[in-house]
């Protein structure tokens, strides 16, 4: 059966990934106290969903060859926005989680109008419609508060069964709603063409333009979840800068462990899942070994270093030098 | 005849504002424009006073977006500002802590520390060919990691040094705060390596065609390398500057450095794509990003409206004059 | 024959800057038939295939399908009216598989989604007509070799049903096996009454598939004729027949013989694209390197100049063995070498630099003291650069990207002859440029090796490689295939060297000689 070799080569990123995360999970599990008990599992997995979902947004946007520096802002911005608009009686929540899932998708949008049709870089657009998406969550909670429906964050962060984490449930789902249409679909594959060579994706007549703008607003979407989620998680709103940032800069991390190229074109929303887990577990390897938590951040960090230079390899191949500068 | 016109109004307008970028231009017109809205506000923005110490909270900036235009002139961007800067202006703190003779070696050690991790960023996009954010981003969790580990997480016991403080507050000329001097120290330093040496010229070959500067025989991946050394030293040097001026280093002190410095830069007229800018536009970017925010603090506008303008300045400017060329 | 034919081009002319690339050509392509395009490098073959496939509009002409008039304003346009083009550089999204880069334009769908599995059926079937049976349409195609590359891209024109399928040079980078292969289907799609559009360099592939052939000289077609009816000999003659508009500067009597040669390769290999050479050039003797485009003669240029990695064989320099790992290494002044690249805007210059800029580049080390330019030498050096090559330029302040193409080249030159260097490796320095710039460089090439450089110069117009050179080394398959000097230095022995027709040996194995 060749078959499942291509499948391989085609989920090659994906799979290293989720072979580095299910390497750190077993480590950390095989160390924790308490073994793989539901509790543990939920906590682990709460955290990780977090991350994972701007982590999966930051994916998309990098898939067509861009970066999305606003991802933190549209997290923290959903996030003040759900503390005032997911609460009270259910249609009333479900209105609020609309609205919210809305502002998401609008602020990515935004972002891809401004990218493609103003022609500015993806990096200093995202500098600028960052702040201003900052700016807004600031204006909706200058300090920490707010409520949710806490009977529906319960259930969100709690468990299925007493056993599976609803979290994990929640992602499967979003996977198979927003992941698996957009990869199968015209404008999908678009996007994935304008990632990986936007010269031969024009000459093969590519709707380059639906593809890149379909991958911003789902990204804006997928942050506008994570923002939904933070709410869930701590029943609050805050417009923290420091969230803001930590949660830019660790979806770049997370995508890259995940195996999605920074070039474009290569790798998937599923494979920025397991980096996103894989980076966390790295965090948390630190407390099962007894080790002082302030060794944490540094571990982290060597940690991603080891790992983005191992990538680099493939230089060692290049016979060319001029393939040095592409 | 019909051509002379054109010629004439053209010679009307003085050399240097022919020559200049339109980005430029902009950029000090809207600072002229900020000053004259401020002082409708209150006079006092008039005031030399008030004007010097603009400069002085600009500087930090500016020595910071110093080392971030050389890098974003190669192309490149520098995203360990926020964790240089805090290194650098940790480990200078920390120097008090070996005696006197460390202590006046605090400035330039943080600034060494501040190289060494700029040093790591150059090897990983020069040598390793990582993408430059990638790189910058680790070695920003690694210089955090390491910064977590030596101060135990709590804010740094060490204070600044006498000669931080001097160096951040003081004034050697009357009038002028010393860390204006430095900027404008760094400045020239960077306006002559830019237009006067090899380095910069090699800097801007690599910057607009990386592959032309290698094939014209141009150590590209040496520039490269000393280019984010330099980047990295100077991130540690506004880090020592900021300790001084607030007498001791700070967890996440240059957490609020990053966007500023990469939007000041862009403001002024740098490619983001690398190979056209100069160093007056960044001045003007530095000057006019410090001016919006005192302004915006001054009619006491509050934090959240800031930043909405301070992002629609940023994105409106840019789409007047910093959109890539239509590929026709 | 009174049928109308599928396709007629009539007078249709195009122009890049001064240059004429295509004049008043006519084309008529019938049904059912393969149709071979000739004519050497820059006959306009490649700016032909263009315009009909839509990349380029005419100036001028009209192209009528079937008697009806039309225009192409995109590649879209042209595959719905029914002409798919198989292009040299690939069209191929490396990171998508193989199904999906052949059903890229119009995927079939279900549920308003791409409906995979029948994607995967469209897809096979096309590969199995384009005789690619053995890839794997799930096969990632940044994952394939360059030949099996070359097959999707047929099926991939295949599975849009074209009426005309245009080939260029899309045999370039098969193996003597896919070749079979696919000229089988060629010819098979022939029978099934598609017309195709074949454009090769190799001449026995075209005796072997081709119905009509039509030579293209100069940027007109010169004969269309029945294949079969001409020999080798006289089709060499019409590509070749062209007038001398040149004039080039008299060669010296060969003086330079008994000197030891400044450069000398010995065995040079390298990936299989330089295979085993070895040559030497002397002090005051301009060199040519001539054969098709892309048969090894850019890598030869760029391993002596220390680019290329893993390279076999030896180079030395004035008899010195030397080991070059870098351009920067093979600057310094006890080498003395200088490249000028193959492409001036993207490898000689920084097209949004100035002049100034520009012209002292390459030589910033000899103007500068201790890393600090001295401007008033590298002023003095520029302005003495202008003047000796005569660059056209409103100053030195001006973008590089200002000047005319010609101007732009003698700037490339100029940056080079700037450190005054021994060994001048050039990249064919000529194309695209107007005929007076070309004029002048041919003076400056003699007048430098009058003065004692050593000169390589790999140029793709044969006419130029006569004139100027003394002696040419003619390049296929990443081998030296001849040598030619004096008398023996014509046309028809180049292009018969280059076509490898004099002593042709079969089909042999040629795995991607173009980059």
């Amino acid at each position: 059966m060749t078959e499942w070799r291509y499948w391989l080569a085609e989920q090659r990123g994906t799979l290293i990934a989720l072979g580095i995360f299910i390497f750190m999970f077993a480590i950390y599990i095989t160390n924790h106290p308490a073994g793989l008990t539901p509790n543990v599992a939920q906590t682990a997995s709460n955290k990780a969903t977090l991350l994972a979902l701007v982590a999966m947004a930051q994916a998309l946007v990098v898939i067509t060859a861009g970066i999305d520096l606003s991802i933190g802002s549209i997290f923290v911005l959903t996030n003040c926005l759900a503390s005032w608009l997911v609460q009270g009686t259910p249609a009333e929540t479900a209105f609020g989680i609309v609205l919210v899932l809305s502002v998401g998708l609008l602020c990515g949008t935004v972002n891809g109008l401004i990218v493609l049709f103003g022609r500015l870089q993806p990096i200093v657009a995202t500098i600028g419609t960052g702040a201003v998406y900052f700016g807004i969550a600031l204006m909706l909670r200058p300090l920490p508060g707010g409520s949710v429906n806490e009977t529906l964050a319960d259930a969100m962060t709690g468990k299925l069964l007493g056993v599976v984490p609803t979290s994990l449930v929640f992602l499967l789902a979003i996977v198979l709603l927003i992941w698996v249409p957009f990869s199968r679909s015209v404008a999908g594959r678009a996007a994935y063409a304008a990632g990986s060579s936007e010269q031969s994706a024009y000459m093969s007549g590519v709707p380059i333009r639906r593809g890149k703008l379909a991958a911003y607003a789902l990204s804006g979407l997928l942050a506008g979840t994570g923002g939904l989620f933070l709410t869930f998680f701590t029943y609050s709103g805050e417009a923290s800068t420091a969230s803001a940032s930590t949660y830019t800069l660790f979806s770049i991390a997370a995508v890259v462990l995940g195996g999605v190229s920074l070039y474009g074109g290569k790798g998937s929303i599923i494979g920025a899942i397991f980096g996103a887990f894989a980076f966390r577990t790295i965090g948390d390897l630190m407390f099962v070994f007894d080790l002082d938590a302030l060794w944490q951040p540094l571990f982290q960090g060597v940690i991603l270093l080891a790992a983005i230079s191992f990538g680099s390899i493939g230089l060692l191949r290049v016979r060319n030098r001029l393939e040095w500068f592409r | 005849m019909s051509e002379a016109l054109p010629m004439r109004t053209v010679k009307r307008i003085p050399k240097f504002l022919r020559r200049a970028d339109p980005a430029i231009l902009t950029a000090f017109g809207c600072i002229v424009a900020l000053i004259i809205v401020g002082s409708v506000y209150s006079p006092s923005f008039l005031s030399t006073d008030y004007l010097l110490q603009q400069l002085k909270v600009a500087s930090f900036l500016g020595v910071i977006a110093t080392g971030m235009m050389l890098v974003i002139l190669l192309g490149q961007i520098d995203l360990s500002v926020p964790w240089v800067v805090a290194g650098g202006a940790m480990m200078a703190c920390a120097a008090t802590a070996y005696g006197p003779v460390a202590a006046a070696l605090a400035i330039p050690f943080g600034i060494f520390c501040g190289t060494a991790f700029g040093t790591l960023n150059g090897f990983g996009v020069a040598y390793l060919r990582i993408p430059s954010m990638i790189v910058t981003l680790a070695t920003n969790a690694v210089a955090q990691g390491l910064m977590v580990v030596y101060t135990g997480g709590f804010a740094p016991r060490d204070s600044a040094t006498n000669a931080m403080r001097y160096l951040a507050t003081g004034a050697l000329v009357p009038g002028v705060p010393n860390a204006v001097v430095v900027w404008a120290l760094v400045g020239a330093g960077m306006v002559f390596m830019l237009t006067k040496t090899r380095f910069g010229r090699a800097v801007y070959g690599i910057g607009n065609r990386e592959r032309a500067a290698y094939l014209s025989g141009v150590n590209t991946r040496r520039v490269v390398l000393i280019a984010f050394a330099i980047s990295g030293g100077l991130s540690a040097l506004g880090g020592v500057l900021l300790a001084g001026y607030a007498s001791k280093a700070a967890q996440a002190m240059g957490d609020a450095y990053l966007l500023p410095a990469i939007a000041a830069v862009v403001l002024g007229g740098t490619s983001i794509l690398g190979g056209k800018g100069s160093y007056l536009g960044t001045v003007a970017g530095v000057i006019l990003i410090t001016l919006l925010q005192s302004i915006l603090s001054v009619i006491q506008m509050p934090e959240a409206g800031r930043q909405i303008i301070y992002g629609v300045v940023i994105i409106s400017m840019l789409l007047l004059y910093g959109r890539t060329p239509s590929k026709g | 024959m009174d049928s109308i034919p599928l396709f007629q081009m009539e007078k249709v002319s195009k122009r890049y800057g001064g240059v004429h690339a295509l004049e008043k050509a006519d084309l008529t392509v019938e049904a059912g038939r393969i149709h071979a395009i000739l004519g050497e490098n820059g006959a306009g073959k490649s700016t032909l295939i263009k315009i009909m496939a839509g990349v380029v509009m005419p100036d001028e002409g009209r192209m009528l399908m079937k008697d009806q008039e039309m225009s192409f304003s995109s590649p879209a346009a042209a595959v719905r009216q029914g002409v798919a083009c198989i292009f040299q550089e690939l069209s191929l999204i490396p990171d998508l598989s193989v199904a999906d880069n052949i059903m890229i334009t119009d995927p079939p769908k279900r549920f308003g989604l791409i409906d995979r599995r029948k994607q995967r059926l469209i897809a096979m079937d096309a590969l199995a007509r384009a005789g690619a049976e053995d890839i794997h349409p799930a096969a990632l195609v940044g994952d394939l070799p360059l030949s099996r590359r070359q097959l999707v891209e047929i099926a991939k024109a295949l599975a849009r049903d074209p009426k005309i399928l245009i080939l260029d040079e899309a045999t370039s980078a098969l193996t003597a096996a896919d070749v079979e292969k696919v000229f089988a289907v060629l010819r098979r799609l022939r029978n099934e009454g598609m017309a195709l559009l074949f454009i090769s360099h190799r001449m026995n592939e075209i005796t072997e598939l081709a119905d009509t052939c039509t030579v293209f000289r100069n940027g007109r077609n010169v004969a269309t004729y029945e294949a079969g009816s001409r020999s080798e000999n006289e089709v060499v003659e019409m590509m070749i027949g062209r007038h001398y508009s040149h004039v080039f500067p008299p060669k010296p009597r060969a003086a330079a013989i008994a000197r030891r040669p400044a450069l000398e390769c010995r065995t040079l290999s390298w990936d299989n694209r330089l295979k085993n050479i070895s040559l030497s050039v002397r002090p005051g003797e301009i060199v040519g390197l001539g054969g098709l485009d892309g048969q090894g003669q850019r890598e030869l240029l760029l391993a002596i100049f220390g680019v290329l990695r893993g390279m076999d064989g030896d180079i030395f320099v004035d008899g010195q063995r030397v080991s070059i790992n870098s351009p920067s290494a093979a600057k310094v002044q006890s080498l003395g070498m200088a490249l000028i690249p193959e492409d001036r805007k993207t490898e000689g210059l920084m097209l949004p630099m100035s002049v100034r800029d520009n012209l002292s580049f390459a030589a910033l080390d000899m103007l500068s003291v201790r890393g600090i330019i001295d401007s008033q030498a590298e002023r003095q050096a520029n302005e003495d650069m202008l003047r000796l090559l005569a660059v056209k330029t409103d100053g030195l302040n001006g973008p590089v990207s200002a000047l005319s193409g010609g101007n732009q080249q003698k700037v490339v030159i100029a940056k080079w002859l700037m450190r005054k260097p021994g060994i001048i490796l050039l990249n064919d320095p000529t194309r695209g440029i107007d005929v007076g710039t070309k004029q002048e460089i041919y003076q400056l090439l003699r007048r430098l090796a009058e003065q004692g450089a050593a000169i390589l110069y790999y140029s793709t117009d044969y006419d130029e490689l006569i004139g100027c050179c003394d002696r040419v080394l003619v390049l296929y398959d990443g081998t030296i295939k001849g040598e030619f000097a004096g008398n023996e230095l014509n046309e028809h022995a180049l292009v018969a060297s280059a076509l490898n027709v004099d002593h042709d040996m079969g089909r042999t194995r040629i795995e991607g000689p173009s980059s």
